[in-house]
């Protein structure tokens, strides 16, 4: 099964070369990197999942012709977990794709989003086998730079540089503190080999905590941890429809991978490192959906809640190791569980609403919410596969948000059940952040899903709506089945995360009481459906030989309503933002009607966002001009630089003297 | 008593008595305001009309403005099966039940919504944003409020923590359970659309929260929708009613202390809306957060409990 997984990997190289090679021919190319990558996400995918099911672990020496180590790669259950969200989740972004990048055909070379798209999946796929630091390290950045060519895309347009250019800053920052992390612990073990550092660095706290804060902010940043995730909301929405769904789906993912390889190095854990995965979860999850709720950008609404998803999943790694630590195997697997689950849900239901997103912006060339409006009728299929992935994001019942959600829901009651109350306040504080998420979520996605398809369009669009190619709808299906699939029937998607979180928590943990949870679940969506479907009946039935009229809707007696005075996304979102204003970074400009006879009246707002706004742009701009300081020592001439070469051998020459006379 | 006999039970009670909760209400209101006021069973007499009743809909609306009355209500049966009535049991109860309740309000609250925005109109985009803002605002005290519940029991579900009251235990130590229930009081008001918080009476549709969504709906669909609203408000009832009354395990007598317990909720709720007048809007989020502090207080009296 693991040699599915390399042969996928090497498949994807190949055809990336290839789809290089066939640059010339903008349709061929795609052509090869779309059946490559098919192929790819196939076999990997079943090998992951058989791999899964059979419970295997392999291991791979190469000898690498470096002088840092060897290259080991291997897969265990929590590996063969990612692998199946990134072959799922790449699949279906490159059937969308397939039908997506042709409308750029003639305006730019596909080349690079193809070959760039194929190399990206590769390296996810390397960093999950990775089994040395130093491996891991050049896939991780061989993942960064792919990415950041594939958000570059459309690179002739200014801002798209300029979120590029943020991306690659933010994870090359990122990656400074997985350098120091792997340093670290590849110091105290001797070696970079992850089976080495596993033995070693459990052995000192000190070492351990620093491991994990490290890893916080090395992963965080790639995952999209609040503050660390103000590159988020714009390479998201600058990057094609399909590469969105694939950041947003698997790629920030990888964040939570190297925070939970990282956490099985570290041996038992401390319970304050679950409060701080509380805290992270709670604001992120609050935060990221309040700002989504603020936006006006479709793309951008959904780059936020991948902030505020990544918090449930935080949520539900603090729950897990809040339980691990002290010896709840219940909350400990649930937590887990419910986070790893988050992840592949998280991958599916986001992929869907992207490429929803995808097929609004290809068919009426805006992602403007307040442009759009009345898109369900022009196109049912979009807005149908929209409506199930906006429902699944809620965590509604029937659908597969809601089984991982309620899996971090039972874990944390439970745990604040079963805890001590120091340790139990934390969990039920992660109750109190699903909630609000969840409320807030579903106002939002209300928004979304409300005022881009129903109602009327509030601006004559552009150009007529109309479905997208039929690629593009088949992937959007594909990816709705899979949501209602795990929703309908969560026990085998939870049989799947469970060797993955039998590695993380306590092996054998108590899944009992889970497990007739998941059957009740199953029934509760048995009994919605067919309630659903009595009731239907019944009113077709009451209708039947009644009169069914059609009629302007009631317009409270207004006679000469226009579109234009429907609620729009911004009047629906200020007054569920108006309690949190102080949170939300916002500047408006109106002009209100004034007078008897108005006559103009203006209204202009602007969403920033707190954490770049407020507290990463001021720490840059100081630390910018601390280093400007620096500048006396740059005078542009040769004889100063080679003074500076001479007097770095000095200095180290006497040190090492030094040292010498010292032994 | 069998299960399918106890399921046949549960089921009648959720089909038939929300609407008689109406019907007290209003009888409570007219009897406080010295009126003789509408019969006590014309909630049914409304619900029998609409059904018989042709509809209309707007040109602008979708399969979604149909379905958002049948997947509300849908979603408030299979909540009602989750909910334990004349007994401690419930026919769809599991352990983390108290979480799928939650979800399913939120679903029907979703459908509701959506099935307004899809009207177009802006009254009813008025309605959906103002029931988004509070019921996110009201959420947390609710889950908050189901913790507090079952904490004693360890175990996230309605009968766990039904069974694991003690009601011959001293009254300090169902201090936690009388909060939250005060505090589950404060939600049913706030998410039944019930003064202070909206007024289901109101014919101005500037004021209105809940029936400004349901504008344009007619026929069935509205009786659906009538129907939704009072089961809402029989299942909170339900869990107020579990909270502070013990239930012997015998489903008759349970039935009893079900119904007088319904009945007392309802002219309670009657007459609060008597003596109050609608709080201003910007004013709700202060209630709702009064709310979450009453159940702060049922958590905080939980672990000076277990801590003593």
């Amino acid at each position: 099964m693991f040699d599915l997984a390399l042969a996928a990997a090497a498949i994807l190289c190949l055809s990336a070369v290839l789809a290089a090679i066939v640059a010339r021919s903008d349709r061929l190319c795609l052509r090869v990197g779309t059946a490559g990558a098919l192929l790819a996400s196939a076999l990997g995918a079943v090998g992951a999942a058989g791999a899964l099911l059979a419970g295997e672990e392999r291991s791979l020496h190469l000898q690498w012709p470096l002088p840092v180590g060897e290259l080991h790669v291997g897969t265990d259950p929590l590996s063969s977990f990612f692998l199946l969200c990134i072959f799922t989740v790449s699949g279906l972004a490159a059937i969308y794709g397939a039908g997506y990048l042709p409308s750029h055909l003639g305006t730019r070379r596909l080349a690079p989003a193809v070959a760039f798209f194929n190399l990206l999946v590769a390296a996810m796929v390397l960093v999950v086998v990775a089994r040395d630091g130093i491996l891991l390290i050049v896939a991780w950045e061989i993942m960064s730079i792919a990415s950041f060519f594939l958000v570059a895309f459309e690179h002739d347009r200014a801002d798209v540089r300029r979120a590029a250019f943020t991306y690659l800053i933010a994870s090359q920052l990122g990656v400074v503190f997985l350098f120091i992390l792997f340093a670290l612990l590849g110091r105290a073990a001797g070696s970079y080999d992850f089976d080495l550092l596993r033995a070693t660095a459990a052995s000192t706290s000190g070492l351990a905590n620093a491991a994990f804060l490290l890893a916080l902010v090395g992963f965080g940043t790639k995952a999209g941890f609040w503050p660390l995730h103000v590159w988020l909301p714009d390479a998201h929405p600058a990057a094609p429809s399909h590469v969105s769904a694939l950041m947003s789906g698997v790629m920030i993912k990888m964040g939570i991978y190297g925070l939970l390889r990282t956490l099985l190095f570290l041996g038992p854990p401390p319970a304050w490192w679950g409060v701080v995965l509380v805290a992270i979860g709670a604001v992120s999850g609050i935060l990221g959906v309040l700002q989504a709720l603020a936006q006006h950008d479709l793309k951008r609404l959904l780059a936020y809640h991948s902030v505020e998803n990544i918090g449930i999943i935080a949520l539900g790694i603090g729950v897990g190791l809040l339980g691990q630590s002290h010896a709840q195997p219940a909350v400990a697997f649930l937590g887990f569980a419910g986070a790893l689950l988050h992840v592949l849900n998280h991958g599916l239901f986001k992929t869907l609403l992207f490429q929803g997103a995808g097929s609004v912006l290809h068919a009426t060339r805006t992602a403007d919410l307040d442009s759009l409006g009345g898109l369900q009728r022009r196109m049912p299929t979009t807005g149908l596969t929209f409506l199930i992935g906006a429902a699944a994001i809620c965590g509604l019942p029937l659908l597969n948000g809601f089984v991982s959600e309620w899996l971090v829901f039972v874990g944390a009651l439970r745990g604040g059940a079963s805890l001590p109350p120091a340790w139990a306040l934390p969990s039920l504080v992660a109750v109190l952040a699903l909630a609000l998420i969840g409320g807030l979520a579903v106002a939002c996605f209300v928004k979304a899903y409300g005022v881009v398809f129903l109602g009327e369009p509030r601006t004559p669009l552009p150009a007529p709506a109309h479905e997208p190619a039929r690629a593009m709808r088949v992937a959007m299906i594909l990816s709705s089945l899979l949501c209602v699939a795990i929703g309908l029937w969560p026990a085998g998607a939870v049989r799947l995360v469970a060797p993955a979180v039998a590695l993380l928590g306590t092996p054998g943990s108590d899944a009992s009481g889970t497990a007739a949870g998941l059957s009740a679940i199953t029934s509760v969506a048995v009994v919605i459906l067919a309630s659903a479907a009595g009731l239907t009946l019944v009113r077709a039935l009451l209708l039947r030989s009644r009169a069914v009229t059609r009629a302007a809707t009631w317009g409270c007696g207004y006679a000469a309503p226009t579109p234009r005075m429907q609620y729009t996304a911004a009047s629906f979102a200020s007054t569920v933002l108006e309690p949190f204003a102080p949170v939300i970074y916002s500047k408006t400009h109106a002009e209100p009607p004034r007078g008897h006879f108005p006559t103009a009246a203006r209204y202009e707002e602007y969403v920033g966002d707190m954490a770049g706004e407020r507290i990463l742009l001021p720490a840059y701009r100081r630390l910018l001009d601390l280093l400007g300081r620096a500048r006396v020592l740059q005078q542009g001439r040769i004889q100063l630089y080679l003074a500076y070469i001479f007097i770095t051998l000095i200095a180290l020459l006497v040190w090492q003297l030094a040292g010498m006379r010292g032994r | 008593m069998s299960p399918p006999l106890a399921l046949a039970l549960h089921a009648a009670l959720l089909a038939g008595l929300p609407p008689l909760m109406l019907g007290v209400i209003a009888r409570t209101k007219a009897w406080a305001a010295g009126r003789r006021g509408p019969p006590l069973l014309q909630p049914y007499h409304d619900l029998a009309r609409l059904l018989r009743k042709g509809a209309v809909y707007s040109r602008t609306t979708t399969a979604i403005f149909a379905a958002g009355p049948i997947v509300s209500l849908a979603a408030l049966l299979t909540a009602g099966l989750l909910t334990p009535l004349a007994t401690n049991h419930a026919p769809l109860g599991f352990m983390g039940d108290i979480v799928a309740f939650g979800c399913l309000l939120a679903l029907a609250r979703f459908m509701t919504m959506a099935a307004a925005l899809d009207t177009g109109s802006s009254f009813e985009g008025l309605g959906a944003s103002r029931e988004a803002t509070f019921s996110a605002l009201t959420e947390p005290t609710l889950f908050l409020i189901l913790a507090v519940l079952c904490l004693p029991a360890g175990s996230p579900s309605f009968e766990g923590a039904w069974n694991a009251v003690s009601w011959a235990a001293p009254g300090l130590a169902r201090a936690p359970l009388l909060a939250a229930a005060a505090a589950l009081f404060l939600v049913l008001l706030a998410e039944n659309s019930r003064i202070p918080v909206d007024d289901p009476t109101t014919h101005l549709e500037l004021t209105m929260i809940h029936e400004v969504m349901v504008l344009d709906h007619s026929g069935p669909d509205f009786a659906f929708i009538l129907h939704a609203a009072a089961l809402k408000l029989f299942l909170f009832g339900g869990l107020l009613i579990h909270a502070v009354l013990p239930f012997p395990g015998d489903p008759w007598a349970g039935l009893a202390i079900l119904l007088a317990g319904q009945l007392a909720l309802a002219v309670l709720v009657g007459t609060v809306e008597s003596v109050m007048a609608r709080l201003r809007l910007v004013q709700v989020p202060q209630f709702l957060i009064g709310g979450f502090a009453v159940a702060v207080v049922g958590l905080v009296a939980h672990f000076y409990r277990i801590g003593r």
